[in-house]
C-alpha cells in the first residue's frame, strides 16, 4: 500500500451508527486523518462518491434499485471493500422485510407508496459484490475499525474474531445469566466482539453481533423451549437484529414452522 | 417549467447531515418559484419491524432507527409502555433516565457544533480542516462528545445502541465508584462547556430574523428532558396524548420522511424550539452565561440554534451533576412489569426535538401497532421555508456554489436526522 492510502466511507440503508465508530474516535480521528486521505465521508465533510480508493468502508444494507447500481460503482473503484455493522454485513433489521411482503409494509407507512423507490428486500453488501472483510456488530465499534485499518496500513490480513460471546464471559469471568437467570441469551451461538457487554450487564446477549463459528442453534433453540418460551418466542430471538445471516434465518425458520404447526 | 434556458446544478450528496437527502430549487425570474428538501432515504419500517413483538423487545429494537438518538428512542418507548401499563418507576429510576438523557444531548450536541456545523460558519470542509487551523476548538469539542459518550456507557455499556435500558429501568445499576470518577470529569468539563457557549456566541452568524412557531416540552419545574406537555409559543398545551388530533403527517411526493404540521403549517423542534420556550427552567448557572453571551431569547435567528445547542450541553453537564452526585445503588434498577391491552403514548426531549411514540399492546404485552414521529419529520417542512426566506434574502443573483453553500448550512444549522426520519441531500437549481 502506499505511503498514504486513501480511504472512503459509503453509506447505504442504516441508522448511521457505525460511522460513528470513526466520529467517535475523538482524538484518534485526527491521527486517523493524518495517516490516511479520506476521500468520501459525507457525514464527516468529503464528498466524492467516485473516487479510486484502497479501501471502501461500506455501512448500510442495499434496499433501493440505486443502491444496486451504487454498490457495483463503489465496487470496481476499491482495492479492498470492507462492510461495517449488521446492515451491510447481514441487511440489518430492516431485513426483517425479507420474511413478510415487504411492498405491503410500504404501503401501509405510506399514503403514496407509488413515490417510494424502495425494493422489497434489504439484502447484504455481499450478496452483489466481492466483500473483503467484514466487520460485524451492531454497531462495530471503533477498535474492530482502527484494527482492520491497521492491519492493512502494515499489509497483513486482519485478524477475524470468531469466537462465541460465551468464550468471552469466561475469558472476563462474567456470571452466566443463562444458567443463573434462566434468561434465553443468544450468546452460545453468538460471534464475540462486544466484550460480552450484555452478559456483563445482567441481561441476554440478543445476537447484534451476528453468529459465531460452528453455533449450536438448534440445541439452543430447544434450551429456550425448556426455559417456557414458544417457539414463535424463540424464533423472534434468532430474528432480531441479524434475522438474514444465514444460520439464524434457518433458526428463525425452523422454530416458526414449529409455531405454525 | 424546465424550458432549454435553464440552469441546473446537480450536487450529489450534501455532506455534514445524518442520512442522505437532495435540495431541488427553481429560481424564475428571480424569485424562488419551487424549493424542495428531498429526501430518499431508504425507508426502513420499523412501525412494521414492531408489530408482533414482545414489548420488553422494543427498546433494543427502536435504538436501531438512530445511531445518534437511541437514548431518545428508548426513553420514549420505555415511557409510552410503563404509563400504559400503570408502572411507578420511583425517584431513583427518574433520575437516573434524566442522567442518561444528559448523556445523549451532549454527545449528539458536541458532535453536530463540531463536526457538522462548524466547518460552516468558519469556511472550512470538514472539522478535520478546520482542525489544521484551530485545533484547540475542535479538540475541545471532541472531549466533550467523548464524555457524553461515556456518560451513556456508565449506564448502557455503549453508546450507539446501548444495552442497558428495559421496560421498567435499567438492566444494571452503575457501580458508585464508576459513578464518581465521572462526575469528577463532568466536573472538569464545565469550563469547556462555559467556553464553548461563549465560543458559539461570538461565531459570525447571520443575522436575519423570521417568523416561526416553536414547538417542544415543558415541565411545571424543569428543563424538559423525559417529560411535560407539549406546548408552543402560540399559546398550545396539550398533554402528549393529544399530539396526533394537533400535528399531522402527510405525505409529499419527494420525501420518503412523512411532513408533519401544526394546523397545517410548519412548526420548529429542537435547541432553539426548546430554549425559545422553556429558559425559566434553565439552572441559575446556564442563565448566567446566557446572558452573558448578549444572545437573547426567545430569539428568532435560527443561527442561534448553535448558541442554543450549546447552551444545552452546559445545562446537561451541569444537571448529570447535580442528579449523580446524590448517587446511591437501588435495590434493584427496574421495576417489575404487568403487561396490559391498551395504548400507550410517549414524548421525550430527543438532541432535535419531540419525539413522540404511540403503540397500540394486546392483553400479552405483543404490540399491535406502533406508530412514530421523529423531530426532523417535524422540522422537514420549516427547513424548506426557511430556504425559501433565507436564499431571497441572501440574494438569488449570487453563483451557484454560494447558494448551494447556503443553501446546505441552512439545512445543516437544523442538523436534520434524516436517518431517523428516514439520507442525500444533492442541490438543483433550476433558472428559469
Amino acid at each position: 500500500m502506499n505511503a498514504k492510502p486513501k480511504i472512503a466511507v459509503h453509506k447505504f440503508a442504516s441508522c448511521d451508527g457505525c460511522q460513528l465508530a470513526f466520529l467517535n474516535l475523538g482524538e484518534e480521528l485526527l491521527a486517523l486523518a493524518e495517516l490516511v486521505e479520506i476521500m468520501h465521508f459525507a457525514e464527516a465533510g468529503p464528498v466524492n462518491l467516485d473516487a479510486q480508493v484502497d479501501i471502501a468502508f461500506i455501512e448500510g444494507s442495499v434496499s433501493t434499485p440505486d443502491d444496486l447500481v451504487r454498490i457495483q460503482k463503489i465496487r470496481a473503484n476499491t482495492r479492498f471493500l470492507i462492510t461495517i455493522g449488521a446492515c451491510a454485513t447481514s441487511g440489518g433489521v430492516q431485513a426483517l422485510r425479507n420474511l413478510a411482503d415487504g411492498r405491503e409494509w410500504i404501503a401501509s407507512v405510506y399514503a403514496q407508496p407509488e413515490y417510494i423507490e424502495s425494493l422489497a428486500t434489504s439484502t447484504s453488501i455481499a450478496s452483489h459484490v466481492k466483500v473483503d472483510l467484514e466487520l460485524w456488530g451492531c454497531p462495530v465499534s471503533g477498535r474492530q475499525v482502527l484494527a482492520a485499518v491497521r492491519a492493512l496500513l502494515f499489509g497483513v490480513a486482519p485478524v477475524e474474531e470468531r469466537d462465541k460471546v460465551c468464550m468471552e464471559c469466561k475469558r472476563t469471568q462474567a456470571v452466566c445469566v443463562l444458567v443463573a437467570k434462566g434468561v434465553p441469551c443468544l450468546g452460545p451461538v453468538t460471534r464475540t466482539g462486544c466484550g460480552a457487554l450484555c452478559p456483563r450487564f445482567g441481561r441476554d446477549c440478543y445476537g447484534c453481533y451476528g453468529p459465531a463459528e460452528n453455533p449450536n442453534t438448534e440445541a439452543l433453540g430447544l434450551r429456550f423451549a425448556g426455559l417456557g418460551l414458544l417457539p414463535e418466542q424463540i424464533a423472534r430471538r434468532f430474528l432480531f437484529i441479524d434475522n438474514a445471516a444465514p444460520v439464524f434465518a434457518e433458526a428463525g425458520a425452523r422454530w416458526r414452522s414449529a409455531a405454525d404447526d | 417549467m424546465t424550458e432549454p434556458r435553464d440552469r441546473t446544478i446537480n450536487v450529489p450528496l450534501l455532506a455534514r447531515v445524518e442520512g442522505e437527502g437532495a435540495l431541488e430549487l427553481t429560481v424564475r425570474a428571480g424569485r424562488i418559484a419551487d424549493i424542495k428538501l428531498r429526501i430518499f432515504e431508504p425507508p426502513r419500517l420499523f412501525e412494521k419491524v414492531l408489530e408482533g413483538r414482545d414489548y420488553f423487545e422494543v427498546p433494543d429494537m427502536v435504538a436501531r432507527i438512530c445511531g445518534i438518538c437511541p437514548i431518545a428512542y428508548q426513553m420514549s418507548a420505555v415511557h409510552a409502555l410503563e404509563g400504559l401499563f400503570g408502572a411507578d418507576p420511583g425517584p431513583w429510576l427518574r433520575a437516573m433516565r434524566r442522567a442518561v438523557y444528559c448523556g445523549e444531548w451532549i454527545q449528539s450536541h458536541s458532535l453536530h457544533i463540531h463536526l457538522l456545523a462548524a466547518p460552516d460558519f468558519l469556511g472550512y470542509e470538514s472539522a478535520i480542516a478546520l482542525a489544521r487551523d484551530h485545533p484547540e476548538v475542535v479538540r475541545r469539542g471532541l472531549r466533550l462528545q467523548a464524555l457524553g459518550n461515556d456518560l451513556i456507557a456508565l449506564f448502557g455499556g455503549r453508546s450507539v445502541h446501548p444495552v442497558g435500558v428495559r421496560v421498567g429501568g435499567f438492566h444494571r445499576a452503575p457501580a458508585p465508584e464508576d459513578v464518581s470518577a465521572l462526575v469528577e470529569r463532568l466536573r472538569a468539563a464545565l469550563p469547556e462547556a462555559e467556553a464553548l457557549v461563549r465560543w458559539t456566541a461570538s461565531l459570525d452568524l447571520p443575522s436575519e430574523e423570521q417568523e416561526f412557531t416553536s414547538v417542544a416540552l415543558r415541565h411545571p419545574a424543569e428543563y424538559p428532558l423525559n417529560e411535560g406537555r407539549i406546548v408552543s409559543s402560540a399559546g398550545l398545551d396539550i398533554g402528549i396524548g393529544a399530539f396526533a388530533q394537533v400535528f399531522t403527517e402527510h405525505q409529499v411526493p419527494h420525501s420518503t420522511a412523512l411532513h408533519c404540521l401544526h394546523d397545517g403549517r410548519p412548526y420548529l423542534v429542537g435547541p432553539l424550539a426548546r430554549v425559545n420556550l422553556n429558559q425559566d427552567r434553565l439552572p441559575p448557572a446556564t442563565r448566567t452565561l446566557l446572558q452573558e453571551t448578549g444572545v437573547r431569547f426567545p430569539s428568532r435567528n435560527m443561527y442561534h440554534s448553535v448558541v442554543a445547542r450549546a447552551l444545552e450541553i452546559h445545562f446537561a453537564l451541569t444537571e448529570a451533576i447535580r442528579l449523580l452526585d446524590d448517587y446511591y445503588t437501588p435495590v434493584t434498577p427496574f421495576v417489575e412489569i404487568r403487561p396490559r391491552a391498551g395504548v400507550g403514548f410517549g414524548a421525550t426531549c430527543a438532541p432535535r426535538g419531540v419525539l413522540w411514540h404511540r403503540y397500540e399492546v394486546d392483553a400479552a404485552g405483543r404490540i399491535v401497532r406502533a406508530r412514530i414521529v421523529p423531530p426532523t419529520s417535524q422540522n422537514q417542512a420549516r427547513i424548506e421555508e426557511d430556504l425559501r426566506r433565507a436564499l431571497e434574502s441572501y440574494g438569488l443573483a449570487r453563483s451557484d456554489a454560494e447558494l448551494r453553500l447556503r443553501g446546505e448550512t441552512v439545512i445543516r444549522n437544523y442538523d436534520p436526522c434524516i436517518s431517523c426520519a428516514t439520507h442525500f441531500l444533492d442541490l438543483r437549481v433550476r433558472r428559469e
